[in-house]
């Protein structure tokens, strides 16, 4: 090549081409390993966080979810622009890598690119380039037009993060057009000489750019190569150590994230990762109260967040102006840790994180819900970091009067109403049900293959009393050989861990799991998705549990329940997801299948339903919790069936009827909407005599 | 500051269903749930905040049996330094001035700058702190909703008025206080707490070491006794309104207004 020289021999002024281009690829990669490394520091001094088992299943969460962008389609236009940015950067790289190498050394050549598949690649990547220079137009466009209120941040978070992300964009953009520039020169110069090397893709950036320096003269376009090449490199290394200060460093921590993320997303995380229960005793201090006992994944996590406020978009604590916003947890606690692990200077100061960057009633607004995580496609953790705080707090002493009865009432009598334990099996006394459905407390003496698990809310309020009644009699109906614990349940705890009081709730759990084992029972049965949950994963040692909405689901094909038609045809029913059972255990289908095997059942979806179900409002402990709120979750939850065109809300949740019905009467929908609990339904609409208890 | 509150355990109101005996004497008292008292409670609250700002030793003391060790340890768990239970066969039947001589007797075996105590026991008559005070020649506030440490030797203590209102008074210490619930928010004991400080040993004080004369305390010095107890029958049912909200809203506003709920 005689027309323009390579970047490599090229003097500018003092220095050749070579040395400033060894200057500037030392300085970049000294710059971003210090930097990286003081961004490891918090992350070291963080807790233990085990997560090094299964690396062949992190490997396929990584090509699902990193390389597979799994969860970016979720949202289309943001998706779909992320997807292609993201497909860019990785065809991209080789080409950023070689042009990087070409300062230094002008002849090199990617492995493996030398021969035919050379002009293919650079095809393929002068589109990419284009592309990724596309996305950052419109993306900037989105910003600045169309401000999608997701990105939107509250005045009680700070500044606006748009200048950050526009800057950002641009930098990408403007490292697109280097790259290109850096090609079209060369391919013009090439062409004016008459020996043109390689033939630039069609309508790329690269190539329209080739176009307008056609007629420019050499001398220029040698400058030019130059210009660009240089810009390209300082662009990319300015990129490579800015990323780090904000929310592109997912470009770098993204694929760790998501390798390290939780497997087991139903278990909560323990008190000290490698500490058993019996030690617990030796911890001084539980949960997070400082920066320093958050775990360096859950650190990690804060690194990660791409600031795309879908998390808070789906919270139903932000929707209904609580105090909460989940995007917020982390960017508050980020800004944090660079602000107390500066680049210079010494780190760290332990200051509480509660009253300093978190309030008390922010924390406490979470129900658990689950459509975060739902939806974050970094695989951000937010539960267990709510969970860490609620302990840390509740280990300060640190807790609502409002929250402070129940929980003591839990600790002297095994339930959040106070009620005394001998009451315990009182729902199944009433006397019409009594005659028709005899309910056995298994003991010494009454076995039982069957545990129907009841929990406090059933077994103690008085509407979801009803639930208890629909599941025992549908329960007697399949034939079940069936009883209850009656005085020796407790409340399954499942709250009470939730609201971060550990020890509590392992008081709870063994208890139950000894009066379990102690009556003998296979299987457990319940009709409370937080007992579900409770049991199947919080609990250890106990027989398989499920809940009724897949035992109806299986008798239903087994032909053991069977339908009378609806009685009222013009009723359009809809199924609302409890958090606990949809989204925390994947059971989206057996109570639609249910619904849909009853004769002459309308039934419609509401806009958010399966794993983007909205909760209603929380159950357990959350029932006594007076939030700061602008509006009930239930009335908004409420609000949806309506404009879906239901009238019946039906649910699989005593905790989501409470507040449902207390919505529909709060919303003025009273008479013009019901609430109905699967089991009730199922209960009421079911044909034919029951079977013979076996 | 060295602050000692006296503390009770009670029935849990909120916890027992609370039914007579059948010799109507006293209540059903098997499967009942205890607790501290919920004014106690604030105290001992309160005798850390004070701790806490000008610094000093909360101790935490009970007149009645092995039982009553629970509370002790569940206010240790809440950060008091000591507990302390006050115990001897010759105490039980002591009415209100004969659980205020024990106590007075236990004050003067130690050098305690403020004494607290709850504004009454939810099961009691509001009685020991006043009579304590008066036994000891200390001054005493009672119904006090807030505590400000002016110096090494005087308080600034506000007492709840009926009404609503506030009366502002400065103490000279040593006193002893009655605390009203809702002067701070206590915090939350759980049982780790709890269990931090189970193997803590309790010191117990009785007739001898206290230096009292058996027959000055107990049942034989009681002068109240209690002779009956009952519950009072329900009273008629409450008027329900049956009209639409609009309706109803109006007519409860009305009813407030007439009972001299709204001003």
């Amino acid at each position: 090549m005689e027309g323009i020289q390579s970047v490599v021999q090229l003097t500018s002024y003092l220095v050749s081409g070579r040395a400033l281009f060894v200057i500037i690829h030392i300085l970049g990669v000294v710059c971003f390993a210090y930097i990286v490394a003081k961004r490891l520091v918090p992350l070291v001094r963080g807790q233990r966080d085990l997560r090094f088992d299964q690396p062949l299943v992190r490997l396929g969460r990584v090509l699902k979810f990193w390389l597979g962008q799994w969860k970016q389609p979720r949202y289309k236009t943001a998706g779909t622009i992320h997807i292609f940015i993201f497909a860019g950067f990785i065809v991209l790289a080789m080409r950023a890598f070689t042009t990087l190498i070409v300062g230094v050394s002008e002849n090199f050549v990617m492995p493996g690119l030398s021969g035919k598949a050379g002009p293919i690649y650079n095809t393929i990547t002068d589109y990419a380039a284009t592309v990724v220079f596309l996305c950052m137009v419109i993306a900037v466009i989105r910003r600045l037009v169309f401000k999608p209120a997701r990105y939107a941040v509250p005045a009680r978070f700070g500044k606006a993060h748009t200048p950050d992300a526009i800057f950002l964009l641009a930098l990408i953009a403007i490292l697109m057009v280097a790259d290109s520039l850096f090609a079209a020169a060369k391919a013009a110069a090439e062409s004016q000489q008459g020996q043109p090397l390689e033939v630039l893709a069609v309508f790329s950036l690269p190539w329209m750019l080739q176009s307008i320096l056609a007629s420019i003269t050499l001398p220029t376009l040698g400058r030019l190569y130059f210009g660009a090449y240089l810009l390209h490199e300082v662009t990319f290394y300015f990129l490579l150590c800015y990323r780090p200060f904000g929310i592109q460093f997912h470009v770098e921590t993204s694929l760790f994230n998501i390798y390290f993320a939780k497997l087991d997303r139903e278990i909560l995380k323990p008190v000290r990762w490698g500490v058993s229960e019996e030690h617990l005793d030796q911890v001084k201090s539980f949960g997070v109260k400082t920066f320093e006992d958050f775990t360096w994944k859950h650190m990690l996590d804060f690194y990660t967040c791409a600031d795309c406020g879908r998390c808070s978009d789906n919270c139903p604590a932000n929707a209904v102006g609580r105090p909460l916003s989940p995007r917020f947890i982390t960017t508050k606690a980020r800004d944090y840790a660079f602000q107390h692990y500066p680049m210079f200077g010494k780190s760290g100061n332990g200051k509480p994180l509660i009253g300093n960057i978190y309030s008390e009633d922010e924390i406490w607004s979470c129900t658990t819900c689950g459509a975060c995580e739902a939806e974050c496609p970094l695989l951000v953790e937010y539960i267990d970091k709510i969970v860490d705080l609620r302990r840390g707090m509740i280990d300060d002493g640190n807790v609502p009067q409002s929250l402070q009865k129940p929980l003591k009432a839990l600790e002297s009598r095994g339930n959040p109403y106070g009620k005394m334990e001998k009451k315990k099996a009182d729902w199944t006394k009433a006397k019409e049900f009594q005659q028709d459905c005899n309910v056995k407390v298994v003991d010494g003496k009454n076995g039982a293959d069957t545990l129907y698990f009841v929990d406090s809310i059933t077994s103690f309020d008085d509407r979801m009393q009803s639930i208890g009644r629909a599941t025992a009699k549908i329960l007697k109906h399949v034939g079940e050989n069936f009883g209850i614990l009656g005085s020796a349940e407790k409340d399954s705890g499942h709250e009470v861990r939730r609201f971060g009081e550990e020890t509590l709730f392992m008081a709870l759990r063994d208890h139950n799991v000894e009066a379990i084992k102690a009556s003998g029972v296979k299987r457990i049965v319940t009709a409370d998705p937080h007992a579900y949950n409770a049991l199947k994963h919080d609990y250890k040692d106990v027989p398989p549990v499920e809940h009724i909405s897949q035992v109806i689901a299986r008798e239903v094909k087994t032909g053991k329940i069977q339908f009378n038609p609806v009685e009222n045809a013009s009723s359009v029913y809809t199924y609302h997801d409890p958090c606990y059972l949809g989204r925390h255990n994947d059971i989206y289908d057996d109570p639609r299948d249910v619904l849909d095997a009853i004769p002459g059942l309308k039934r419609v979806e509401m806009t958010r339903s399966r794993d983007r179900s909205f909760c209603c409002g929380g159950g357990g402990l959350m029932l006594f919790y007076e939030p700061k709120e602008d509006q009930r979750m239930g009335v908004k939850r409420v609000q949806m069936a309506a404009e879906a065109g239901a009238n019946v809300i039906v649910t699989a949740c005593p905790f989501c009827m409470v507040n449902i019905e207390d919505a529909i009467k709060v919303a003025g929908l009273e008479g013009k909407m019901t609430a109905i609990d699967l089991a009730e339904l199922v209960e009421k609409q079911i044909a034919g005599e029951s079977q013979t208890v076996a | 500051m060295e602050i000692l509150v006296c503390v009770r355990r009670v029935p849990d109101t909120s916890e027992n269903e609370i039914q007579l005996n059948s010799a109507g004497d006293d209540i059903e008292r098997d499967d009942l749930v205890y607790s501290i008292n919920e004014a106690d409670n604030y105290a001992v609250e309160e005798a850390l905040q004070i701790v806490a700002r000008v610094g000093g030793n909360v101790t935490v003391a009970t007149v009645g049996g092995e039982d009553d060790e629970e509370v002790l340890r569940r206010e240790m768990a809440m950060g008091a330094s000591h507990g302390v239970l006050i115990t001897d066969d010759a105490f039980s039947g002591s009415d209100g001035r004969g659980i205020a001589t024990i106590l007075k007797a236990f004050v003067q075996k130690g050098n305690y700058d403020l004494i607290l105590t709850g504004i009454q026991a939810e099961d009691g008559g509001a009685q020991v702190g006043g009579m304590l005070a008066a036994l000891l020649d200390y001054p005493f506030a009672s119904l006090v909703n807030s505590i400000e440490v002016l110096d090494g030797k005087k308080l600034k203590v506000s007492r709840e008025i009926e009404g609503g209102n506030k009366e502002i008074s400065e103490i000279d210490l040593p006193c002893v206080l009655s605390i009203q619930t809702g002067i701070n928010e206590p915090r939350y004991v759980g049982m780790k707490g709890i269990r931090a400080v189970a193997s803590i040993p309790i010191p117990t004080f009785g007739v001898s070491n206290l230096g009292l004369e058996p027959s000055a305390v107990g049942e034989a010095a009681a002068k109240v006794k209690r002779v009956d107890y009952f519950v009072p029958a329900l009273g008629k049912g409450a008027e329900i309104l049956h009209g639409t909200r609009e309706e109803n809203i109006d007519k409860v506003l009305e009813l407030v207004a007439a009972k001299g709920g709204l001003k």
